[in-house]
């Protein structure tokens, strides 16, 4: 709290009173200054996508353009093949996610409610490596993923990102914490382990899927050294780094790539809207990274 | 579950579908649980356990890729010593995690604290503040190079309004000295919501009893942040601080797309290194080497993780 300076008033209640007043002031003042500086290069990027090249830096900056020019967010689409981008990061983070979601809680059924040889072993195994950065062993991956003839493919990527450690981890946890007793009365009315994982686990486990879909998400559709490593040909490339190439092709042409950068991040922000309880309730459970 | 609901169980078990032995059952249970792991055990054995066996051993091997590997002994260990570009990038990386962890726990706990208070629109400024940890690491990185351009950027503008020498304005990822700060700032800019989620939720572990006490005794709110909620958060805050220092031990993409690790090798980090190594110039054995440092880095943090909670528990 900063010190506010007051009239030394002898009587309590109204100094008190003033005193929570401006309080409250300053508090919504430093709110949002800070929400400004988290807010506002999103709103200068938006603004300078509607200007001129030689407008975007004119100061005092013009937040709203006197003549937005619409056409920039046309021409985008035929100077690089953004919507062949657009494709490609929709399909690599879809099956990503998709591949994700199905074997980390098949998986993480059997951890968390099975029996079997060597269970213990094995999911030690699967917590160490989650210890291991990615960029410790991404040289030998590459490597290995040439030599199955992977390189620039996608598969390689869907590959690669699919069958996470973390996302086995996470919905363990979250079996962990659903009674015993409900798959023992399922397996009593004759289900079998897949029926039980099918009808039970899954439907009750909406929250923890939503979570470990958001983290594979976003961490897939933002993903950068990956794509860059493995895609070099233009039409294979992600939105990520086909903008890195835009930008170092047209490095002048700051409308247009602004107006790339807003297209690139529209459906992270739709999904990022739309999901957004689950995300927060994620990282408060988990507080890991994707 | 009592001994006669299992009875019950195996009774009815036994009534549906033809007997098996016991061992043929225990057998069949073994394969039905195998059957789930399957999936996801063989692509993470493939994908991701084999590479990590392989970059041990290639630590200690020479090979550009395509010639027949040969056997290096501890020569990559030893260029570890002359590579005056590793140095500099573990040097980096110790700076980089050195100020931005402090900084990144020091807005992400202030504004968790103030976005915390009941406040009109709240759970938009807290959308806000997360917008930039999800949002496209290169659209971000390409305004922040335009908002920080040295010569016609907003930001030096505004310094330069505000009566800033134009002589002394920062020449941020331009300048050999202000370009470490940049990516540091734009770090903690990026990622101070997330860890500002994580210690929300610690806010709310705090008995509320607590500051009523301390209202009663006449505490005023500074004195209640740092006789409550940081001794409260101490957990939180150990937690936020191991993720924030592994993950600064692996920063690259926000350097890739800002300062490309220069200028020279002001900001030329770990990763990078590795990255320079393998994939510009095909020394794959040194990379892995490099890579080696990078992982005996997080294993201590890791490690010395596991201590700290098992004496705090």
């Amino acid at each position: 709290m900063t010190a506010i300076p007051m009239a030394q008033k002898p009587r309590r209640t109204p100094r008190r009173r003033s005193r929570i007043k401006l309080g409250r002031v300053s508090l919504y003042l430093v709110v949002i200054a800070i929400t400004a500086i988290m807010i506002l290069p999103f709103l200068w990027m938006l603004s300078a996508s509607l200007k001129l090249d030689r407008e975007v830096f004119a100061f005092p900056i013009q937040w709203i353009p006197e003549a937005p020019r619409w056409q920039n967010y046309v021409e985008i689409w035929e100077m690089i093949p953004l919507a062949r981008f657009v494709y490609n990061t929709a399909k690599i983070t879809i099956i990503v996610t998709v591949l994700q979601l199905f074997t980390s809680s098949f998986a993480a059924y059997a951890f968390a409610k099975l029996d079997f040889p060597y269970k213990n072993v094995l999911f030690l195994g699967y917590i160490a490596t989650i210890a291991v950065p990615w960029h410790v062993y991404m040289v030998p991956q590459f490597v290995m993923m040439r030599e199955f003839g992977l390189n620039n493919t996608h598969l390689a990527l869907i590959c690669l990102q699919a069958f996470t450690a973390f996302g086995v981890f996470l919905m363990r946890q979250f079996y962990m914490s659903v009674p015993d007793e409900l798959c023992e009365a399922a397996r009593i009315d004759g289900m079998n382990e897949y029926q039980i994982w099918y009808r039970i686990m899954l439907p009750l486990s909406k929250p923890a899927l939503s979570t470990l879909t958001i983290f594979t998400f976003v961490a897939t559709w933002n993903d950068f050294l990956g794509p860059l490593i493995y895609l070099t040909e233009t039409k294979l490339k992600t939105i990520q780094i086909g903008l890195r190439m835009f930008i170092s092709q047209y490095s002048s042409e700051y409308g247009l790539i602004m107006a790339a950068s807003v297209v690139a991040l529209i459906p992270v922000l739709i999904v990022f809207l739309s999901l957004q309880r689950f995300f927060v309730e994620g990282i408060a459970s988990t507080g890991l990274k994707g | 579950m009592s001994s006669a609901d299992t009875e019950l169980q195996v009774a009815v078990k036994h009534a549906r579908r033809p007997l098996l032995s016991k061992a043929q059952q225990k057998r069949r249970a073994t394969l039905v649980a195998y059957s789930f792991i399957a999936p996801n055990l063989i692509g993470f054995l493939v994908f991701t356990f084999g590479p990590i066996c392989f970059a041990f051993a290639l630590a200690f091997m020479h090979w550009d890729g395509s010639n027949p590997i040969q056997w290096a002994g501890l020569d990559n260990f030893f260029e570890l010593f002359r590579d005056k570009a590793f140095q500099a990038a573990l040097w980096n990386t110790l700076i980089y995690t050195a100020f931005s962890v402090p900084l990144t726990l020091a807005a992400a706990l202030g504004v968790a604290v103030l976005l915390n208070n009941k406040i009109a629109g709240r759970n938009f400024f807290r959308t806000a503040m997360f917008f930039p940890y999800v949002a496209s690491l290169v659209a971000v990185a390409v305004v922040w190079n335009m908002l920080f351009n040295p010569a016609m950027g907003p930001v030096n503008m505004i310094l330069y309004t505000v009566g800033v020498d134009p002589q002394a304005l920062p020449g941020w990822a331009a300048d050999r000295y202000w370009a470490m700060p940049t990516v540091i700032l734009f770090g903690v800019w990026k990622d101070l919501g997330y860890f500002m989620v994580i210690y929300l939720a610690g806010l709310q572990g705090i008995p509320r009893e607590l500051y009523e006490a301390a209202d009663i005794d006449g505490a005023n709110g500074w004195q209640k942040f740092w006789k409550i909620t940081v001794p409260q958060l101490a957990p939180t805050t150990f937690f936020v601080s191991v993720i924030l220092t592994i993950q600064s031990f692996k920063v690259f993409d926000q350097i890739f797309m800002i300062t490309q690790g220069g200028p020279g090798t002001s900001t030329l980090v770990l990763v990078y290194h590795i990255y320079n190594e393998a994939f510009i110039s095909w020394d794959l054995g040194y990379a892995s080497m490099v890579a080696m440092v990078l992982f005996l880095i997080v294993l201590a943090v890791t490690i010395l993780q596991f201590r700290l909670t098992r004496d705090i528990d």
